[in-house]
């Protein structure tokens, strides 16, 4: 006989009343025959209350509003939860285990979980979090999240930049599926090209993060795991429309082919064509666009042999059209008749995983990813013509394995890296190859207690930044209950694509000024920093409700950088750093679980970048020193039938940030030299009216906060002060949307 | 004939006294919670010649890999008991028992509500 597991409370303090629920629990068989299951557990998720079955297999549990979730668990069976709402009679059938390990976690999921355990500072942001705002797709994915900072990138483009540590997005390592995917000619606008409907989940790593994905991490890596063919609904369709005009379709199908085969197409369409000018400076406040997007995963899985592989392709074509109001392309374009910009974008992607996991030894495994990408960008912004083509092969063998024991893991293996780039800006043409081999190794010690430690070194050998070494440390350490001490050091060294980085500087009337300082890459030499961190974290009770805070505090230093400088309004200047440069950032976070289903996160955000301009040293244009943070979401269940509200709000308040300077400007055309304060607030009202079907309402910057002026020189496009750069806040104000989910398991 | 039954001695032999490096087992282990998990697999995994151990919470079932040149079963579960868990054919001193930690008293305690799903380290990766 099984031990008693769970005490009955004889007296349940909050259980007024003296409902139960009774019933009977049976071991599932083909004919559905009541076989009762004698000592098989039976408890209220999250509680004390429990009781164990009787020799027939009944039991019977005192019942109290304030519970939910029942879990009948029995070893060797499958754990299952049962949602109950109100007393009646449950007759449940449990299923064997069979030996692949199927465990259902049954508490509450939270959407964001941060971990106690992982040597490296990861959180991950599941697929709940994603559904919190209108994300549709991955720039606006991190809405929610307080460690990820979004700002529009220009005036006009309606461009969503990520940043972290104070650092835009060239120096985040951002992945899909750990094949880096988001660089070189993608980064300005690769994260659109991601529908947040293909996401499942997105891992965020502060610091230099692991060796295993390349030596270009300096800030963090971003990685988002997609939808998988064998987990993803049957049928999923998304609706998404907003009152501007806004319209997006997501269909996902997936079906079984064979008994080890399956596949998923992915269906991705967005369009936007209207023109508005809420401002009245005759520039369209957001770029008109179409979008297809497709993707289709082929998944083979063979337990038993322990094969699992993806072969993914992809295709995307992208074009957008922004600038005046009454610019046709047709007859305006590269011309002074009108200002104007399309930029219109074509990617091919095929991608391989291979994975094979020893099933007579899990800790045995080996993995290939190879992916192989076009991407084709043909754009003019005003008269100035930006076109760049990459191809791109990246190849990544890792092996897993154990030293002595599994407190010992290693990982190691080799890369290949090879990127062609063809760039035309104006009247130049820029041609380069770059390649790189390397091999990794990375150890981890977990005693199982206190420490957990990774140490990871990477050696490349690349055509144009040559030989280095990539050594990176993370470490966590538990001085007490529910806390976690964190610090990491790392290196990373990656060649700036300065046009690719910052086309914004083409909707300006700057002159670009290379500072050639003979460097293997546009004449400049590359990126290498240092990232250090601390952070730690402590879970406790606050009133009995769950609660935990985070304090980390990053530095990045560059060794070298390749500087953009703005500091000249006429002119906008690349050269590599002579001096100091770097980004330190702060930030204390909250997490309170204030009552059930109610949510609260709150986070104060501190950076100081600055970098040693030619002028002098300066903050960094366009960084908030200060940030408020606050995100609260509420949800309610009704009856049985899994009818659900979900509420969501977001609240960030921005610091006043640097302007570059226009002091050289005349008078019409000079700025503050730093700009207001901003406060947004986002929210987000979810129906759930049955796991089939859900619709969403919400609104994006409620409160109408707008930027006024965030052209300069709107009056006089094709004069010498016309600046599309300074953006501190929305251009547009307030916008509401409305979207629905249905899908099919 | 010699011959062959030298040959067939020495077959008898090589099978019976085969030595399996990773040879697997699982048996059940009596506990509650994840820190009972931690202090299960710490005990095998300290134990030499352990190379794998994994205890699942919910089917109480641990599942082992080990050097059977180097350790026994019986070796593994009398690390198992030392550190105060039951398994089916070995109990643990009350002794033993006394030490684990007063939330993990799987004999008569009821279950920490405490419990954190993001603290369960099966790594994914």
């Amino acid at each position: 006989m099984k031990k008693i597991l769970y005490i009955i409370l004889m007296l349940p303090v909050f259980s007024t009343s003296q409902e139960k629920i009774t019933g009977m629990i049976m071991e599932a068989n083909e004919k559905n025959e009541p076989i009762g299951l004698a000592g098989a557990n039976v408890y209220w998720l999250g509680t004390s209350i429990g009781v164990v079955t009787d020799i027939d297999g009944n039991f019977s549990i005192s019942y109290s509003e304030e519970y939910t979730k029942l879990v009948i668990s029995y070893i060797g069976f499958k754990t299952d939860t049962l949602t109950v709402t109100k007393p009646k009679t449950v007759h449940h059938w449990l299923q064997p285990t069979d030996n692949l390990d199927e465990v259902t976690i049954t508490s509450r999921k939270q959407a964001t979980a941060k971990s106690y355990m992982q040597a490296s500072n990861v959180f991950t942001v599941s697929s709940d979090e994603l559904l919190k705002a209108a994300c549709c797709n991955l720039s606006e994915s991190f809405e929610t999240n307080p460690s990820i900072d979004v700002n529009f990138a220009d005036a006009i483009t309606g461009t969503r930049q990520i940043k972290m540590l104070g650092l835009t997005s060239p120096y985040i390592l951002i992945a899909t599926e750990n094949i880096p995917s988001i660089r070189g000619a993608s980064q300005a606008f690769g994260l659109s090209f991601i529908p947040g409907t293909w996401v499942s989940s997105i891992q965020i790593t502060k610091g230099a993060g692991s060796v295993v994905n390349g030596y270009e991490s300096i800030a963090g890596q971003i990685n988002a795991e997609l939808v998988k063919p064998t987990t993803d609904n049957t049928l999923f369709v998304n609706l998404f429309g907003n009152v501007a005009g806004r319209f997006e379709l997501n269909t996902h199908i997936n079906t079984k082919v064979s008994d080890r085969w399956s596949t998923g197409l992915y269906l991705h369409g967005n369009a936007h064509n209207e023109k508005h000018d809420v401002n009245n400076d005759n520039f369209m406040d957001m770029p008109m666009y179409n979008q297809i997007n497709m993707m289709n995963r082929w998944q083979y899985t063979d337990t038993e042999k322990g094969f699992v592989s993806f072969i993914n392709l992809k295709f995307l074509n992208d074009e957008k059209q922004t600038g005046q109001l009454d610019f046709n392309p047709n007859t305006d374009k590269l011309t002074t008749n009108s200002w104007g910009s399309e930029i219109d974008t074509k990617r091919y992607e095929i991608s391989g995983k291979f994975g094979y996991v020893n099933p007579e030894i899990p800790y045995q495994s080996l993995g290939v990813q190879t992916a192989f990408s076009n991407h084709k960008q043909v754009s003019y912004f005003g008269l100035n013509q930006y076109d760049i083509t990459q191809n791109s092969l990246y190849a990544n063998a890792i092996y897993n394995s154990i030293i002595s024991d599994s407190r010992h893991k290693i990982k190691t293996g080799v890369s290949y890296t090879y990127d062609h780039y063809d760039e035309f800006v104006n009247t130049m043409s820029y041609e380069r190859t770059e390649y790189s081999v390397g091999a990794f190794f990375e150890y981890n010690y977990d005693n199982l207690d206190r420490l957990n430690l990774t140490a990871g070194v990477r050696v490349d050998n690349h055509n144009l930044l040559g030989a280095f070494v990539t050594p990176r440390l993370h470490a966590r350490y538990t001085p007490w209950e529910k806390s976690a001490l964190r610090a990491s050091i790392g290196r990373g060294k990656r060649s700036a694509n300065i046009f690719a980085e910052n086309q914004k500087i083409f909707s300006t009337s700057r002159v670009i000024n290379i500072i050639d300082s003979s460097g293997s890459v546009y004449g400049l030499d590359p990126e290498v920093a240092w990232n250090y961190g601390v952070s730690f974290l402590q879970g406790f009770n606050l009133f009995k409700r769950k609660a935990d805070i985070t304090l980390d505090y990053y530095k990045t230093d560059f060794e070298n950088q390749v500087v953009v400088d703005f500091e000249n309004p006429q002119e906008v200047s690349f050269y590599n750093l002579d001096g100091k440069s770097y980004a330190n950032s702060l930030q204390l976070e909250f997490n309170y679980n204030v009552f059930q289903y109610f949510d609260l996160r709150m986070a104060y955000k501190y950076y100081d970048v600055q970098t040693q301009y030619n002028s002098d040293k300066l903050e960094k244009p366009l960084v908030p020193k200060h940030r408020l943070f606050a995100n609260a979401s509420y949800e309610i269940y009704e009856k049985e039938g899994a009818g659900q509200w979900k509420f969501d709000v977001t609240y960030n308040w921005l610091g006043e940030q640097r302007f570059s300077s226009t002091a050289s400007n005349p008078l019409q055309y000079q700025l503050a030299a730093y700009t207001p304060t901003l406060a947004t607030l986002n929210a987000q009202v979810t129906k759930v009216f049955s796991p089939k079907f859900e619709v969403y309402l919400g609104g994006e910057n409620i409160t109408n906060v707008r930027q006024n002026n965030p052209v300069l020189g709107a009056d006089n496009p094709f004069g010498s002060n016309f600046d599309t750069t300074f953006v501190y806040g929305p251009v547009f104000g307030s916008n509401y949307y409305a979207g629905l989910r249905f899908k099919i398991k | 004939m010699k011959k062959i039954l030298v040959l067939a001695v020495m077959l008898i032999g090589t099978t019976t006294f085969a030595q399996n490096k990773n040879a697997k087992t699982t048996m059940e282990v009596d506990g509650v919670c994840l820190m009972c998990k931690s202090r299960i697999e710490k005990a095998c995994l300290k134990t030499k010649g352990v190379k794998s151990a994994v205890w699942n919470v919910k089917t109480h079932e641990l599942k082992l890999i080990y050097d059977d040149r180097k350790t026994s079963i019986e070796t593994i579960q009398n690390s198992v008991t030392n550190a105060g868990h039951d398994t089916k054919e070995l109990k643990a001193t009350e002794e033993a028992y006394a030490k684990v930690h007063p939330c993990c008293r799987y004999r008569d305690v009821a279950v920490l509500e405490d419990h954190k799903v993001d603290e369960e380290h099966d790594h994914k990766d």
